[in-house]
């Protein structure tokens, strides 16, 4: 059922996740890797980096190499040919694989025009060549990884989440996901429907104007609990019956204008006039 | 054509400037323009029938028509009743909710507009049709009816003394005017006996209160803190407060972000008040008081939902766009020595929107 | 019918109810559909009577913290106020209550709403008029009292979007010079929030604004009676009678009807829409807020008036008080709006000089400038209406805050005076069109050649009835200044006569005898 009104730009699409793999590559020791094997790799990786979620599996150096590929065809005239950024686009060396999930994920990237921020478009990738990019971004230099699938499954405390949304969340996004507005032309998206690892990559990575909410400030527990609240929303509709955008009184008044008024109008008309 | 027909030529056709005609006063200073060639009213015009006064076919139909709807809502009632019944709330499954709304609603409606559309229709179909006229009575008395109220007033007045007892008068209307002061005097305990200013001025940060996550109440170090990110902050302690933690939030409450050090222009007097481009400002809009909440890292600036005010955090939370008069008070902070980020004194203005005695 | 006899013998012997029968009963209420929209409100007003008793039962207005227990999983554990927990119980836990809430809150939309329709009905019609001047002034004070009745009632359940709205209002109150602190202090009982406003708001709501609404229908009613309602010009209507049904049986069993009819459209609308779904929202916090944080409908030029106002405008004064003309502007500035509003009929009675008592309703056309100063005065308030959805008008017509902001300040400023303008304009074109119709007939399609080569359009004379509503209406002409019998012409006789000028110097004039006869060669 259709939970609220879905504005142009709200299109995200839900891919299955299957098992990400990402690690850190020493120069010199490609064969290592294939020796030494997932354990050892994933074992230094998770004293490496910042965030002790990611699923800890090596990326295969074929698709570290058909990411660098996809990325010189696609991104690097914004990005620069190594992601150091260019005047177009800023440098993505640190962004780590979970902002190109999100970005590219979700639409957003590549931009098509410029504007107050990057707009949600069909994705132009399969979930493949999305894990290439972002396997080559991640290992230019450690950046946040895509969380194991424990913190973004939905289960946790709804009640929490609900709270965390309101004080963390809603005033951008609106109490029930519904988006709003920033200054300048830009907004925050609606929420009905997005994937919860693009939720949680939004949260972690935090892309353009969204402050970013790292792992010390919302634990992925709590992300795992906002995660919860919004598949709350998204799977119960309204109690009341349509809900007209969840906008609030806005929508309400407009609403009652045109249709209550509107139709009582009509029958004051048909009433008074003279019978045939 | 048209210039010539706007009628308002000077003076040929009887325009006398004269307040006449179906008035039921004293005539007025000069405005209206009597015409004495004016159009008269033709009277009625002739009756038309309707279908239901010829065809007496037409009539049972309508009749049949009006019955129906009405027992259209006896059925609807009955709907109603049997909805309330068999769509009870599962309070596992909010879906029930729904069901149980819009079958019960159903039902009602259907009882309500049975009746409503079936006596409008019996009124227009079948009622008599022809208009029926009234006249009017004009609303001043008759003059009469006023002579004897003037002269009701005057026996009262006469029997009374009203207005040759001047003493007597105006110490009455010296008592009525007095007796309602006591009953304002009685709403002063609508509040406690504390100077609300006072109030208003301190919050519950003093030196060394640890700055804590909102609604958790964890304290927050410095490293926490990451360029980009914004932090809902109360004041350590606030969580667990037993009584009054609303109103201690609705001063107390702050927004902490990191910025570059060297996006931050800082005034020298308040250079001490950041740590390492981490900066904490009150939540409060000067405005009218909403949280003003919205953060966005790449431009720095803070937006209030409730009247689009906005604040620059890279200039001291000065006000670039809305209805806001003053940046957001900024509180001073810096870290303990286990690394917590703390408060070096309570703000040093009053929080939130503005009042008369604000800047004494 | 043998107790039906018995029944009414028995009730006039103990109340002289035949008297009420005799007077009232073959009543004549004259039949317009504009007439109807006051129905509209006062029905949607006993539906919100109905509904808010049912909700009375239920509702209570505590402040005191509790942890939520029902059955609405993202609030379960989350403390609350009884007034949050008790709506939320309405609203999950009791069969109907739902129902009832939403019909509730829908209503008093509407009851506005029509309360607002009307009002601009009996403006622009010049229903305002001697003898109905005191019954506009007790009209407008019922708009008064239906914001307050929604403000304060949609402020009850306490939650995230009306808290803010209080927050607003105290931010409002703080803002009055000398006294807001206090003002504030008093009416919230502590510091904001307080655990005192929702319990006297609830009072407000369920007795005292009640029953002063109810008295001022009643006063409402009443004076209708008296004055008896206006008609519209039309032939066999006249300025001292009244063309209609009566009320038995014509006139009751529609306006019954139009009863249940307008309960059965709120019924329906609240049976499938969602209205202030306050558990979304959750329980009043200081901290946290909502995208699209919006007042109910009514308040929204308010709201929006707020939001217009350009930044920096505090002032600390020598003595060192604080002027807060950010807020007081907007404040004091609707203050005056609304009073215009309500005097306007003395304003014009003082203008035109006329102590006529005026029962035919007008053409609005016919009175170009009281209908292009109602057209700014609308113009007005719907700018300032926009403005408080400036945040979702950007996001949903892809615009920046800042330039719906911008042009909605041009809007409120300057729209005004274009309307004026141009809705005078139509007027005085639309009435020309009339005399044009009255005189010479209207165009029947058929067009002629005639001998000479030269097409016409015939046209086709109206008849006498169709004619009369277009010629009926009054001719006014601007005041002649004379001096007073000191021989002076002072300031206020000047000022009269130029407003008198500005009313009546563009006219057209109703159609004549004789011009009709000249026309008939």
């Amino acid at each position: 059922m259709i939970r609220r009104i879905e504005t142009l730009h709200t299109m995200a699409t839900t891919s299955a996740a299957p098992a990400r793999r990402v690690g850190r590559r020493h120069p010199l020791a490609t064969t290592a890797l294939l020796v030494v094997g997932l354990l050892a790799t994933g074992g230094a990786y998770a004293l490496a980096t910042t965030t002790a979620t990611a699923d800890t599996r090596a990326a295969s150096a074929q698709l570290i190499e058909d990411g660098g590929k996809l990325f010189a065809a696609n991104c690097a005239s914004c990005h620069g040919i190594n992601a150091e950024g260019t005047a177009a686009g800023p440098t993505l060396i640190g962004a780590g694989a979970l902002a190109v999930d999100f970005q590219v994920g979700t639409g957003r990237m590549p931009m098509a025009a410029s504007g107050p921020q990057a707009e949600i478009k069909p994705v132009q990738f399969t979930q493949e060549q999305i894990d290439a990019m972002a396997a080559w971004v991640a290992d230019l230099a450690p950046g946040p990884a895509v969380p194991a699938s424990r913190y973004i499954a939905g289960d946790g405390d709804t009640a929490i989440g609900a709270e965390l949304f309101r004080i963390n969340c809603a005033m951008c996004h609106n109490v029930a996901g519904a988006g709003g507005a920033l200054t300048e032309g830009k907004w925050a998206p609606g929420l009905a429907g997005v994937d919860p690892v693009h939720v949680y990559g939004a949260m972690v990575t935090g892309p353009q104007n969204m402050p970013v909410f790292s792992d010390l400030n919302l634990t992925p527990q709590e992300k795992n609990d906002i995660i919860t609240y919004l598949k709350y929303v998204d799977e119960n509709p309204s109690v009341g019956g349509w809900d007209l955008g969840s906008l609030g009184p806005v929508s309400e008044g407009l609403f009652i204008w045109i249709f209550g008024l509107g139709a009582l109008v009509g029958v004051t008309i048909w009433l008074t006039a003279k019978s045939n | 054509m048209a210039e010539a027909h706007d009628g308002v030529d000077s003076g040929e056709t009887a325009g006398k400037a004269v307040a006449q005609q179906d008035d039921h006063s004293t005539p007025a200073p000069p405005v209206a323009v009597a015409r004495l060639d004016r159009i008269e009213n033709p009277g009625f015009p002739p009756e038309r029938l309707r279908v239901t006064d010829l065809d007496p076919k037409k009539e049972k139909q309508a009749e049949r028509a009006i019955s129906a709807l009405f027992f259209l809502s006896i059925v609807g009632s009955v709907l109603a009743v049997a909805a309330y019944i068999l769509f009870p709330i599962d309070p596992l499954d909010p879906g029930s909710i729904r069901l149980n709304n819009m079958f019960l609603g159903i039902g009602l409606t259907l009882a309500l507009l049975g009746v409503g559309i079936g006596a409008v229709h019996w009124s227009k179909a079948l009622m008599h049709g022809h208009e029926q006229v009234e006249m009017r009575h004009p609303t001043r008395g008759v003059d009469e009816t006023r002579e004897r109220a003037v002269e009701i007033f005057s026996e009262a007045n006469a029997e009374s003394g009203f207005t040759r007892r001047r003493l007597v008068r105006n110490s009455l209307i010296g008592a009525i005017i007095a007796t309602p002061i006591p009953a304002i005097a009685l709403f002063r305990d609508l509040a406690p006996a504390e100077d609300p200013v006072a109030l208003l001025k301190y919050t519950m940060w003093e030196a060394g209160t640890r700055l804590a996550r909102d609604p958790s109440g964890t304290p927050i170090k410095a490293s926490e803190v990451t360029i980009g990110s914004v932090f809902h902050v109360i004041p350590e302690g606030l969580a667990e407060l037993e009584s009054h933690r609303l109103e201690e939030k609705a001063k107390a409450a702050v927004l902490l972000m990191r910025l570059p050090v060297d996006a931050l222009n800082e005034t020298e007097d308040r250079a001490s008040w950041s740590y390492d481009g981490i900066v904490a400002y009150s939540k409060i809009c000067t405005h009218v008081g909403c949280p003003v909440a919205l953060y966005e890292q790449q431009t720095h600036h803070l937006l209030c939902p409730c009247h689009q005010s906005q604040f620059d955090v890279a200039n001291h939370c000065k006000v670039i766009f809305g209805p806001a008069a003053r940046p957001l008070p900024q509180l001073p902070i810096t870290v303990d020595e286990e690394g917590y980020l703390v408060a070096q004194s309570d703000f040093t203005e009053p929080v939130g929107p503005s009042f008369w005695e604000r800047a004494l | 019918m043998r107790f039906t006899g018995w029944a009414a013998n028995y009730v006039d012997e103990r109340t002289s109810a035949s008297t009420a029968v005799k007077s009232l009963g073959r009543k004549i209420f004259p039949d317009h559909w504009s007439f109807m929209l006051g129905e509209v409100a006062l029905y949607s007003f006993i539906v919100i009577l109905l509904s808010g008793t049912f909700l009375t039962f239920f509702f209570d207005p505590s402040m005191t913290e509790v942890i939520y227990e029902g059955s609405y999983v993202p609030l379960q554990g989350i403390p609350m106020s009884v007034a949050y927990h008790s709506s939320l119980d309405i609203s999950f836990e009791i069969r109907g209550g739902l129902l009832m809430r939403q019909v509730h809150h829908w209503a008093a939309l509407l009851f506005v709403a029509a309360i607002g329709l009307h009002m601009l009905r009996v403006f622009f019609t010049g229903a305002f008029r001697k003898p109905r001047e005191f019954n506009w002034i007790v009209g407008f004070l019922l708009f008064v009292m239906a914001m307050a009745l929604g403000f304060t009632g949609y402020s009850l359940p306490d939650d995230l979007l009306s808290g803010n709205g209080l927050r607003i209002i105290d931010g409002m109150i703080k803002a009055v010079p000398v006294a807001g602190a206090w003002i504030s202090y008093l009416l919230f009982g502590d510091e904001f929030p307080g655990t005192d406003i929702i319990p006297r708001l609830y009072v407000l709501h369920i007795m005292l604004l009640p029953a002063i609404t109810i008295a001022l229908i009643g006063i409402h009613m009443v004076l209708l009676i008296v004055n008896k309602h206006t008609q519209f010009a039309a032939p066999g209507r006249t300025n001292d009678n009244v063309v209609g049904a009566p009320v038995l049986p014509a006139f009751a069993a529609k306006a019954g009807g139009f009863f249940f009819i307008v309960f059965g459209v709120i019924m329906l609308i609240a049976s499938f829409f969602t209205i202030n779904p306050i558990w979304n929202y959750g329980p009043y916090d200081p901290s946290p807020v909502s995208a699209g944080t919006q007042p109910d409908w009514y308040i929204g030029f308010a709201d929006g008036a707020l939001r217009l106002i350009p930044p920096n405008l505090d002032f600390v004064d020598p003595f060192g008080f604080t002027w807060a003309f950010g807020v007081l502007i907007p404040l004091v500035g609707l203050l005056i709006f609304i009073a215009a509003v309500a005097l306007y009929p003395f304003f014009e009675a003082w203008v035109t000089g006329d102590r006529r008592e005026h029962h035919i309703a007008e053409r609005p056309r016919n009175a170009p400038v009281r209908t292009a100063i109602g057209a700014a005065g609308v113009t007005f308030y719907a700018a300032l209406w926009a403005a408080a959805s400036s945040d979702l008008i950007a996001t949903h017509f892809r615009l920046t805050i800042e330039g719906v902001i911008h042009a909605l300040q041009f809007a409120t400023v300057v729209g005004p005076f274009i309307a004026y303008f141009i809705t005078k304009r139509v007027c005085l074109a639309l009435q020309r069109k009339d005399r044009e119709i009255a005189l010479h007939g209207f165009e029947s399609g058929r067009v002629v050649r005639l001998p000479g080569g030269e097409y016409i359009e015939v046209h086709e004379q109206l008849d006498d009835f169709e004619r009369w509503r277009l010629v009926s209406f009054d001719e006014y002409q601007p005041l002649m200044i004379r001096p007073n019998d000191d021989g002076k012409i002072t300031v206020t006789q000047r000022v009269r006569a130029s407003l008198s000028r500005w009313f009546f110097e563009d006219r057209i004039a109703p159609v004549t005898m004789n011009e009709l006869e000249t026309q008939k060669h």
